[in-house]
């Protein structure tokens, strides 16, 4: 008895002495969001071996030529990822391509040049374009923007650059080219909002020094506030990387779902995450369901590979530029 | 340290409440029963102890949890007969069901890892899965066929308004790409009196794997051995040629826009969304137009149905058949270890192949032939 109330008095002392240093919340704060940090990471790698383990059947059957091989049938058991990858590559690189210019642009309009009542509306309405589930995107793709590229783009581009070999062949709408518009749409406001805020995080001092010395409003913007800004403009564009290289709905509404590699940005062709989402329900026999299950890691990996060379880049081109 | 062991009976006794109520309201026969016995005086006090302590929100649901539930998950071609049957008999059987459309695979998935009571399929399961049912469940696993369906060569041909003639020669060469233009002799020798455009063909298939893709080149295979060679039967065969598009909305979207495509659908889809299809010629060497006759027509040129309901119907030989015609099937196991589940099944199935069939053609879906549906009911009983 007289053990168990001295127990009793020593639990009440912790606990007060927990409360006591929880009033400074250091230790608190620190032990929660090491917490987080730690439970993204665990997150990270608990997909990854889970991605591992469950796509052995095919790192055992195929090994590394599984990333190499250009077929992809299921009925004889034949595997290879390069078309998806590729595909997954292509339509990306494309929709940053338009994305980036037209982003980057339309943020120093909004942060820099627009009135800041027309600057909020602005971007209130470009933040919407993200909340614009992807299933619309990809319908408007295929009602619209297919059609307006069978009819009027492709001519055109066709009649002026028709020597090169992107833009050879038939055009059937479905395409890389439909595939990489609709994702250049989606990817924009993230570009946009995301670098407006960072542009007018640039301290107000260093636009009036620069004014100061007599610079136009051009030049400030373009030789002090954006090489501030850049870090986090270049933050934006992987965000924005990141949902094009994963997007699948959409993608796979417009590309025209065929696994093949060909130069034309005019053929249809295939990417990564739309075939996950396209066989997997279906998928039958441990060989077909593992290796959708590979690809899946494939473009983990992938996703990984790019932002890794995206970030090579921008430090090597920084260093030299300064 | 007393006030807890009161607050533990009460909550004890609560939960006795509740199970009464359970039970009673398990024999409710109709809504309008229960509402009558909600507002029963034993009930209103059960209600009220139950608001206090769980709140309102589970109080709602236990009428809904009186019942025997089921799950079931698979094909998406049934979803709307199934849905429509699985209303009715809820008020009929007291059993309600609930069903996901996830897929052919997906349905064979979730009845072989146990996570539905019941799959179902427009393939029948084959040899390797039925194995791996059989290993996982420790029991085995039965077919029943619900429903037949169709699916139809659907096309955008400006300026062709009657229907056109499809021979298995003509649909092979266009999907293994190698009848490329509509005035090709091929398509021409079956349509005469049609004028044929000079006009580019492309080819639509399904890019998400597909039950109708599985009876497309089962049937395909069938009738075209260079198909079945370079091609096969499969829910995601390596196309030859052509554009996939995800969905029957997909396809159809596709072949709306884009002139000169041909594409497959299901029957169903193709009248619901008044998509022009061709008729195709049967083993017999009629032309035959896919409709609700013609398909039961082919279950019913079946000559042998195997007693465990596998089998393909694409190419029957007979009057009037249509020849890419295929039937669906729940896949049931043969053993529940909850009885209530297990009667719950078994009636809905009797009910199913026997009143429920009178509903399928107001849906559009073919009825069963009389003599499936006897041998049917035969494998009903073969449930524990």
């Amino acid at each position: 008895m007289a053990t168990s109330t001295l127990s009793q008095q020593d639990s009440r002392l912790a606990v007060h002495s927990l409360f006591k240093r929880a009033r400074g919340g250091d230790e608190i704060a620190y032990l929660l969001t090491l917490a987080s940090a730690v439970g993204i990471l665990v997150i990270v790698g608990l997909i990854v071996v889970e991605l591992w383990i469950n796509s052995q059947p095919t790192v055992h059957r195929f090994g590394f030529s599984f990333l190499t091989g250009t077929r992809w049938d299921p009925n004889g058991d034949h595997f290879g990822a390069l078309p998806f990858i590729y595909g997954t590559c292509v339509t990306s690189l494309l929709a940053l391509l338009i994305a980036v210019p037209f982003g980057v642009a339309a943020s120093i309009f909004l942060a820099e040049m627009a009135p800041p009542g027309i600057s909020n509306v602005l971007t209130f309405l470009i933040e919407l374009l993200a909340a614009v589930p992807s299933v619309i995107y990809g319908l408007i793709g295929i009602f619209v923007l297919v059609p307006f590229n069978r009819d009027y783009l492709v001519p055109v581009l066709t009649h002026l650059f028709g020597y090169l070999p992107i833009f050879k062949g038939d055009f059937y709408g479905v395409s890389f080219l439909s595939a990489g518009l609709v994702l250049s749409v989606m990817v924009v406001p993230f570009i946009v909002s995301v670098s407006r805020e960072v542009l007018l995080a640039v301290p107000r001092e260093q636009r009036e020094a620069s004014l100061a010395l007599g610079t136009t409003k051009w030049e400030t913007t373009w030789q002090i506030v954006i090489p501030n800004a850049s870090t986090g403009i270049i933050g934006s564009i992987f965000l924005a990387l990141a949902r094009a290289l994963g997007e699948t709905m959409a993608v796979t509404m417009v590309i025209g779902n065929t696994p093949k590699i060909t130069a034309s940005l005019l053929s249809p062709g295939y990417s990564i995450a739309a075939v996950i989402a396209n066989e997997f329900a279906e998928a039958s026999g441990s060989l077909y369901v593992s290796s959708l299950i590979f690809l899946g890691l494939v473009l983990f990996g992938l996703t990984i590979v790019i932002n890794a060379l995206a970030r090579i880049f921008v430090i090597t081109t920084q260093r030299r530029g300064s | 340290m007393s006030h807890i062991v009161v607050n533990t009976l009460t909550i004890l006794r609560t939960f006795v409440c509740v199970s009464e109520a359970n039970s009673q309201l398990r024999f409710a026969q109709t809504g309008e029963q229960i509402q009558r016995m909600t507002n029963s005086t034993f009930l209103r006090g059960t209600w009220v102890k139950l608001t206090l302590v769980a709140g309102t929100a589970l109080a709602l649901t236990q009428p809904v949890l009186a019942q025997t539930t089921l799950t079931g998950a698979g094909a998406t071609f049934p979803e709307p007969i199934y849905t429509k049957w699985f209303s009715q008999y809820q008020s009929i059987g007291k059993v309600q069901i609930s069903y996901t459309a996830n897929g052919s695979g997906g349905g064979i998935k979730a009845v072989t890892d146990g996570t539905t009571d019941f799959g179902a399929s427009d393939m029948p399961m084959t040899d390797e899965q039925i194995s791996a049912f059989k290993e996982k469940q420790k029991g085995s696993i039965l077919l029943f066929p619900t429903v037949l369906g169709a699916v139809v060569p659907s096309y955008n041909l400006p300026g062709v308004s009657k229907p056109l003639n499809f021979t298995p020669e003509a649909l092979a060469g266009i999907f293994l790409g190698k009848i490329t233009n509509w005035n090709s002799p091929e398509i021409a020798k079956a349509n005469g009196g049609v004028s044929l455009p000079d006009l580019k063909i492309v080819v639509v298939h399904r890019s998400d794997g597909s039950g109708t893709t599985f009876c497309f080149t089962d049937y395909l295979s069938k009738v075209n051995s260079e198909w079945k060679s370079k091609v096969g039967k499969g829910t995601s065969p390596e196309w030859p040629t052509g554009l996939g598009a995800k969905g029957n909305a997909g396809v159809s979207g596709l072949l709306i826009q884009q002139k000169g495509a041909i594409g497959y659908v299901e029957l169903i889809y193709a009248i619901k969304n008044k998509l022009p299809y061709g008729n195709v010629k049967n083993k017999s060497g009629e032309f035959v137009k896919a409709d609700l006759a013609s398909v039961t027509a082919a279950a019913a040129a079946l000559k042998a149905m195997p007693a465990d309901f596998r089998v393909s119907i694409t190419d029957e030989e007979g009057k009037g058949v249509y020849p890419i015609s295929t039937f669906t099937w729940l896949l049931v196991p043969s053993k529940f270890a909850d009885s209530s589940k297990e009667k719950a099944i078994v009636g809905f199935l009797k009910w199913a192949i026997s009143s429920g069939q009178s509903m399928v053609e107001s849906e559009d879906y073919a009825k069963l032939p009389a003599s499936v549906v006897a041998q049917e009911q035969k494998q009903i009983g073969s449930i524990q």
